[in-house]
């Protein structure tokens, strides 16, 4: 029992104020109150600064709230309670300026102390080629041992996500409403695929709605749960880019994905490398920015036994999508080259976009 | 004195017997026309009266009833004007009513006593021929159209007075040039597409195994040549298709008279037309463009355009070859069995794949979804068609149509000497139990087939339709069993992609 330690009272209850001040959270934070700051305050200090008026009744509230229907209602929501004084707590927040005082998680808990992680985060309109990018980042960080921690939003968030999964994935999740609450509500099936193979964090109480102050909340444990942080597209001034900042703040790596410097979804990580971020090519740089070592690239084991043809294939599509006519300059390649493709899709190595192109899985 | 005269009014595709009966009694003058039709069968009144005066003819001044007979079937259109007239004339004795109970007379008439060609020519002279008449009497400029049933006596005079004498025997009779077999027509030719190898083959295998077909690609690809020169590469018609074809544009109006329609149907309805415009329908029933296709292709440009209401029409009529509409207490039955090719732009900005795209993976998923209405699941085969290159543009054609349709027409060949004793006459028309029976995979490709299945790759019903295509492929090359390469083919080619992926997420 001693390694599962009940969530503490005092700490549930802050979880519940939160909730009960979101509002005001989100007026203050409009107001130019920094958000880490604000999370930073005492629940006394926190509740009169944002409600001078009500702050006592609020707390007073708060505090009849008693310990067991608290914790019952993590268990109704099939979530475990994981305080900050719970030695499960993972040490990477620990740390932290404004540590949640408890996530709700659902999973494999196993992962938040666990070895290496890394925060992939990016654009939820991510182009085709910037997902093909976030899930090979997912399944090489996830093949070399490390977690991979991200917002499971559209975009680049899920595309890691799934990376990670087709990997057998160690993979963390942290919603910005209750855990028990998918959100978005379209990505419900990754949702499950993520709390059976791995794990689902969120800060607030059960049930809860994300409401929009709570992103940049969850993005700032995105941030300190992730040794490093890697942006894969990024708009300026965008979501992503405050993560990236956070990781910063909490002396972690960051890590950017080069692009075209026209296209907008570039031009936040390009502005990041600028400002001295590490580039981030592909899985063995992300391993390399999360181990701190070089990483020995195993041979992949899908281009064992591949014949000739189909490996020049192979690097003919290097890295675009392509058309089979791209492909086969005379009609009399046409049949080798369309049989090609669909053994290289067999073996996992090539897919058809949903345009009908042909491109490589990274 | 009365007579009695046959004509034909037309339902569906079809010709019903229609009796015209005329009574010519004493009485107040008068000039009534019963027997349920439309507007147009009321006004044939005036046109009869004039044209037979017109003609040099007397109208009778004595009391005139017309009856339809049978009284309950609608009879729409002005066909009934010449039969309407002779009965009178006949029944007023200005004419011999003897050889009106062998002929059958369909017709309009002008003010002046011209006879105009009607809509349909080719169906009434079916049903005349299946009734028992002998003989047919019509607008000049039909007789070709009706002589194509060579057992009927097909007659023709442009005015009144003409049929006047055909009837009374003072002409002899004007018979069309002996129907000829269906003329080669002149259709576009594969030899003008430059590059295009994909969509080349694949049109081949559409056209071979009868597979519907899907295009992707940006505007100004070429999408629509290609769908324009199938129909080129396709076997050509037997005399008893263009007899089936022939008829049905013939009854909606495309058919300007002459012989057989030599060309295989192509059609290319826009997107914003009407379900019923599609598969057939209407207040008075017409056949839609889903018939006018029949033994031929339908072309569905932009398909994501397309109302689902539309599609969702479309998709059993191209599932069963045929369609039922049904307008009050009748039904008529218009055959659609057409090749479907569909096109469609790649992403929404159109540019899908290249760097000028401007679509995120939501978009390009609700385009996708907009695309994966109730047709999708009937397309065998996806090709991406995409700009040529300038030096394909520079090059040699891949292939001529007649090349192409030797190929074509050898595969055909082979499936039905295959499919001979079952309801299928082409392997895209096989069911799940003919695939099992005459779809035998080696033993190689079936475990390509089934490594696909089994990662996830193909659902079940995708399964079938690979087995198809590459049933198809293998009888273009003359092979009886399916070898690991056409599998690996027909994977290469097929429509549903995806479903790995979707299956992860």
């Amino acid at each position: 029992m001693s390694d599962e330690a009940l969530p503490c009272v005092a700490c549930l209850r802050r979880t519940w104020l939160l909730r009960e001040l979101s509002g005001a959270i989100e007026i203050a934070r409009n107001g130019q109150r920094r958000l880490p700051d604000l999370l930073a305050l005492p629940d006394g200090v926190l509740a009169r600064a944002l409600m001078p008026g009500r702050a006592a009744e609020i707390l007073r509230c708060v505090r009849r709230l008693d310990s067991h229907s608290l914790r019952e209602a993590y268990t109704k929501a099939g979530l475990v309670a994981i305080c900050r004084h719970d030695p499960r707590y993972p040490p990477s927040l620990r740390d932290d300026r404004a540590p949640p005082a408890v996530l709700g998680a659902r999973g494999d808990l196993g992962l938040l102390g666990r070895g290496a992680a890394i925060a992939i985060v990016g654009t939820r309109r991510c182009s085709a080629d910037g997902a093909e990018v976030a899930r090979g980042l997912g399944r090489g960080l996830a093949v070399a041992g490390v977690t991979v921690v991200s917002g499971m939003a559209l975009g680049i968030d899920s595309a890691s996500h799934e990376g990670a999964l087709s990997a057998g994935g160690p993979t963390v999740a942290v919603l910005a409403g209750g855990a028990d609450v998918p959100y978005p509500a379209r990505k419900r099936r990754l949702y499950n695929d993520i709390a059976g193979l791995g794990l689902i964090v969120a800060e607030l109480p059960p049930g809860t709605r994300p409401h929009r102050w709570m992103f940049p909340a969850r993005n700032r444990i995105i941030a300190a749960l992730g040794a490093a942080t890697i942006v894969v597209e990024a708009a300026e001034r965008s979501g992503s880019l405050i993560t990236a900042e956070l990781a910063l703040e909490a002396g972690r790596d960051v890590g950017a994905v080069p692009g075209p410097v026209l296209s907008w979804r570039s031009a936040g990580t390009n502005a990041l490398l600028r400002d001295g971020a590490v580039v981030v090519r592909d899985a063995a740089d992300a391993v390399e920015l999360a181990l701190g070592v070089e990483a020995v690239v195993a041979p992949d084991a899908r281009l064992a036994g591949l014949p000739h043809e189909l490996r020049r294939l192979l690097t003919q599509l290097d890295g675009t999508h392509m058309t089979v006519d791209a492909l086969a300059r005379t009609p009399a390649d046409l049949d080798a080259v369309l049989c090609g493709l669909a053994e290289l899709e067999l073996r996992g190595l090539v897919r058809r976009a949903v345009d009908g192109r042909w491109g490589p899985v990274a | 004195m009365n007579t009695a005269l046959t004509t034909f009014a037309l339902h569906g595709i079809d010709a019903r017997v229609v009796t015209v009966e005329v009574d010519v009694s004493r009485g107040l003058p008068n000039f009534v026309i019963v027997g349920l039709g439309d507007r147009a069968v009321r006004e044939a009144r005036e046109r009869v009266r004039a044209a037979i005066l017109n003609s040099g003819f007397e109208f009778p001044q004595k009391r005139i009833v017309v009856n339809l007979a049978p009284a309950h079937v609608r009879k729409v259109g002005a066909s009934f004007d010449l039969p309407i007239a002779c009965g009178i004339l006949a029944a007023s004795a200005q004419i011999p009513a003897t050889d009106l109970a062998r002929t059958a007379v369909f017709g309009e008439l002008s003010l002046t006593g011209e006879v105009r060609p009607c809509a349909g020519t080719l169906a009434v002279a079916e049903a005349a021929h299946r009734v028992g008449i002998d003989a047919l009497l019509l607008a000049p400029e039909r007789v070709e159209e009706a002589a194509l049933i060579e057992e009927l006596e097909v007659r023709g005079a442009g005015d009144l007075a003409g049929i006047a004498e055909v009837l009374r025997g003072d002409r002899s009779d004007v018979r069309g040039p002996a129907p000829r077999e269906a003329p080669r027509a002149e259709l576009p030719d594969l030899a003008d597409v430059r590059g295009q190898h994909e969509a080349l083959e694949a049109l081949v295998i559409a056209a071979a195994g009868g597979h519907n077909l899907l295009m992707s690609g940006p505007p100004g690809a070429g999408k629509t040549m290609l769908a324009r020169r199938l129909p080129s590469i396709m076997a050509p018609m037997t005399r008893g298709e263009a007899i089936e074809v022939t008829r049905i544009h013939s009854v909606a109006g495309l058919h300007s008279g002459g012989g057989l329609v030599a060309a295989r149907p192509f059609r290319a309805p826009h997107h914003m037309i009407s379900p019923s415009g599609l598969a057939g329908g209407g207040a008075t029933p017409r056949p839609g463009e889903a018939c006018l296709a029949h033994n031929g292709v339908l072309f569905l440009d932009e398909l994501s355009e397309f109302p689902r209401s539309s599609l969702e029409a479309l998709r059993q009529p191209l599932e069963d070859g045929r369609v039922a509409i049904v307008r009050g207490q009748q039904s008529a039955i218009y055959p659609t069995q057409a090749m479907l090719v569909a096109a469609t732009n790649p992403c929404p900005c159109g540019h899908g794949g290249t760097r000028r795209c401007q679509c995120t993976e939501a978009d390009l998923a609700r385009h996708r979804r907009r695309l994966s209405g109730p047709l999708l699941d009937r397309i065998d085969l996806l090709v991406v068609v995409e700009r040529p290159s300038s030096a394909a543009l520079r090059g040699q054609p891949a292939m001529t149509s007649a090349q192409a349709r030797d190929r074509v027409v050898a595969a055909r060949e082979r499936q039905r000497g295959r499919l001979a004793d079952t309801a299928a006459r082409t392997n895209a028309q096989m069911d799940a139990a003919l695939v099992r029976r005459f779809a035998a995979l080696s033993p190689k490709a079936e475990r390509v087939l089934s490594g696909a299945y089994d990662q996830g790759r193909l659902s079940a019903r995708g399964r079938d339709r690979v087995v198809r295509v590459a049933r198809t492929i293998a009888d273009l090359a003359a092979r009886e069993r399916i070898a690991p390469a056409d599998v690996l083919k027909a994977l290469g080619l097929r429509q549903e992609i995806g479903v790995a992926h979707e299956g992860a997420a």
